[in-house]
């Protein structure tokens, strides 16, 4: 006879102890689910935080629920802000999180922050608050200057890592005394300003870097240069990745050839180096797990690849000419094909070029069932398979069929509702799917709320998605982070309608040319994010943004 | 498929035109777009700093023989050699620039000069204007330098070839 286990009578330390095993997210949120006494235990044990949606829930309720948090990752903007469709000063501040937190949280050691606006402020109040602070990283930040950049890098003693990639000034000086004073610090990476010619002393002082991105690289032909560079690079045993390499001049490439064999991750997607030279140098990197690159690395560079780095988990190609009519290099569906057949790791892709046929889809689905991120990015809108003239649908439908653990997808190409229907009945484990310029009728968006269990965030632009599939799947939204709509077809009574009807969604319509209800209300908004949060209509909302729920759409009209 | 569905936004600048005539609008293939094409905004979807990174602003020296001090200008604003000659005139006004495509040459009406427009090469060579297609022109040049046509002797053609690629 079985006894029953009593839970409760469970030491709250030792289940503690076997929580601190559980690092994941999605496992922590599951234990905390469970009974309210694991609720508790977990709330109280919880070290690490991450909030998708920094409008889903306020501070002081994370900071009230989880209060002994050590690293804080935060995201602000929708993705579709890195292309230029959300306008200026639509949001996503991190004051209001810091400024919480350093009540809340004196013990913070890491934050993480995506797309969000972070002002000199916000950050000279993370050495005022936080004494023990090791890790910034801003990633696709704005906002700030190396003046909140200096505030961090003078007083965190402790720093682990600092990520300048996208800054455009840092001064050369402040850098060294960084790097005098932080022995920790593994990460590092330089902006384009920082001359070759410097980089031999940075890394004389950090040895230690794991992962380093350089500055310039470029300088006259000397062979002084050259020798000290290449000296100081084989000094630095730990580096495992390797990024920055603006305005390479290839003569200097050998200097990093001594720390090849240990490299995992190679960032040249900023290099415009020639095919033969990234072949000399890939075929030294045979641990290579990541590589961004840009397209001149051609299809037979890719074929190179596909022989040497056998351990390839991630490859990014970027056009180097995304604006330009015609093919400036020899780069082809054929590049992503080879790639797929020679890599067996292969799960994450980020593909742009001229041309796909279903038939190489096809290949590549069946090649890499494991695929769990394919983005596909053919540069002209809606062009059909180049063999057969044909949508594209067929070659996509492989890809959510074939990789059934596939949970991130963005389309391209000529596209009918047909593709969403294979979406909807393959794809039970997407969480993010990107659409543009596809698509023929609701059916479409249909297809994709209705059938697609795990979805999280949908965005799509330019498609005839209209009223219809959007209210008929209201619930579905609440069961993901957001929806993000622009240049399609949903009206604006269908906004107020879905505000109205769903409290715990903020419906927001974002409108450039004047309130909303000063037109027609079947005509199209302009551009809609919704995304569900326990925390109301936010209130940094800027003119151009109106949210949809009852109070609002009365003080509209 | 029909690319002009009633309840749809206009398609910005990117229409869906049938090339062929006869064609079904499903396996018609987009026509060619227009060199100089409306971008859509935020396609294809690359980041601003790739963008702007890509986009290298490219500097360079404007030497004149006889004049004081040197100029910059950044060739990547122009697209052809014609744009960068009229610009190089208008910068220095006083000078005519030899046009190597026209065979018009460049007369400095204070003093009667011809000047025949040169670069320096990644190789360090010093470089007749005009021999290779533009876009190569703007990888390959360190700096520009208005040579007086009598030093140019030899170097400059009495007619220039016919090289259908160099804008």
């Amino acid at each position: 006879m079985l006894k029953k286990m009593s839970y409760s009578s469970f030491p709250e330390d030792v289940l503690e102890h076997v929580f601190s095993f559980v690092q994941s997210d999605k496992d922590r949120n599951s234990i905390s689910l469970v009974c309210k006494s694991w609720y508790e235990i977990e709330r109280w044990c919880r070290k690490r935080i991450f909030v998708g949606n920094c409008y889903a829930v306020s501070p002081r309720r994370v900071i009230t629920r989880f209060p002994e948090v050590r690293s804080v990752g935060l995201k602000g903007k929708p993705h579709f802000a890195d292309f230029n469709l959300v306008p200026e000063g639509w949001g996503g501040y991190v004051y209001p999180w810091i400024a919480e937190m350093a009540s809340g949280y004196p013990f913070l050691e890491e934050i993480r922050l995506k797309r969000m606006v972070v002002s000199d402020e916000s950050l000279e109040l993370i050495p005022k608050s936080f004494k023990n602070f090791k890790v910034l990283v801003l990633s696709s930040c704005e906002g700030f200057s190396t003046q909140g950049l200096a505030a961090i890098a003078a007083n965190c003693r402790n720093l682990r890592e600092l990520d300048l990639r996208e800054r455009s000034e840092v001064s050369l000086s402040a850098l060294e005394r960084l790097l005098g004073r932080c022995p920790n610090l593994r990460t590092l990476r330089l902006n384009r300003a920082v001359p070759l010619d410097k980089l031999a002393n940075l890394l004389r002082q950090a040895p230690q870097l794991v992962e380093l991105g350089t500055g310039a690289y470029s300088a006259e032909l000397r062979t002084e240069i050259f020798s000290n560079l290449a000296g100081a690079f084989s000094g630095c045993k730990e580096l495992k990745s390797l990024s920055g390499f603006w305005d390479v001049v290839p003569a200097y490439l050998p200097a990093v050839y001594s720390v090849c064999t240990g490299l995992t991750s190679l960032n040249l997607s900023y290099a415009t180096i020639q095919c033969p030279d990234l072949i000399k140098l890939l075929k030294l990197c045979p641990n290579l797990q990541r590589l961004w690159v840009l397209d001149y690395i051609e299809d037979s560079g890719l074929e190179a690849l596909a022989a040497s780095c056998k351990d390839l988990q991630e490859l990014r190609v970027f056009p180097s000419e995304p604006f330009g009519v015609e093919q400036n290099v020899s780069l082809t569906e054929q590049g992503l094909v080879s790639v797929s057949e020679g890599c067996p790791k292969l799960e994450s892709v980020l593909y742009f070029c001229r041309r796909m046929s279903n038939d190489a889809l096809v290949t590549i689905a069946r090649n890499r069932p494991n695929m769990t991120r394919f983005r596909l990015c053919i540069i002209e809108p809606r062009t059909p398979d180049y063999l057969t003239d044909q949508p594209l649908d067929v070659g996509f439908g492989a890809i959510v069929e074939h990789c059934k653990d596939l949970r991130r997808l963005s389309l391209s190409g000529l596209l009918t509702d047909r593709v969403f229907e294979y979406i909807g009945t393959y794809a039970k484990k997407l969480e993010m799917l990107s659409v543009a310029f596809a698509g023929e009728s609701d059916l479409g968006l249909h297809h994709v709320l209705s059938g697609c269990d795990s979805l999280r965030k949908l965005e799509i632009r330019d498609c005839p998605f209209g009223d219809k599939a959007l209210l008929a799947n209201a619930a579905k939204l609440e069961t993901m982070r957001s929806l993000w709509m622009s240049s399609c077809s949903v009206s604006f009574e269908a906004c107020k309608l879905l505000g109205q009807k769903m409290p715990r969604l903020n419906v927001e319509v974002i409108d450039e040319s004047g309130p909303p209800d000063s037109r027609p209300e079947n005509l199209p908004v302009e551009k809609l994010y919704i995304y569900r949060t326990v925390a109301g209509p936010r209130f940094d909302m800027p003119g151009f943004v109106w949210n949809m729920d009852e109070d609002s759409a009365l003080r509209l009209s | 498929m029909s690319p002009e569905n009633v309840n749809c936004l206009p398609e910005s600048d990117v229409k869906l035109t049938l090339g062929l005539p006869g064609g079904g609008p499903i396996s018609a293939k987009p026509a060619k777009p227009p060199a100089a094409k409306a971008q859509v905004v935020g396609w294809p979807p690359v980041r601003s700093f790739r963008k702007n990174a890509m986009k290298s602003c490219k500097y360079v020296k404007v030497a004149v023989d006889g004049a004081p001090y040197l100029r910059k200008v950044d060739l990547e604003i122009y697209s052809s050699y014609q744009e960068l000659l009229n610009a190089l005139e208008e910068m220095f006004s006083c000078l005519t620039i030899w046009n190597y495509l026209n065979e018009r040459k460049i007369m400095d009406n204070v003093n009667g000069m011809e000047y025949v427009p040169t670069y320096e090469d990644k190789d360090g060579d010093w470089m007749l204007v005009g021999d290779v297609p533009w876009k190569m022109f703007v990888e390959s040049c360190k700096r520009l330098r208005l040579m007086k046509s009598s030093e140019a002797i030899g170097l400059a053609p009495r007619t220039p070839s016919k090289n259908s690629s160099t804008s």
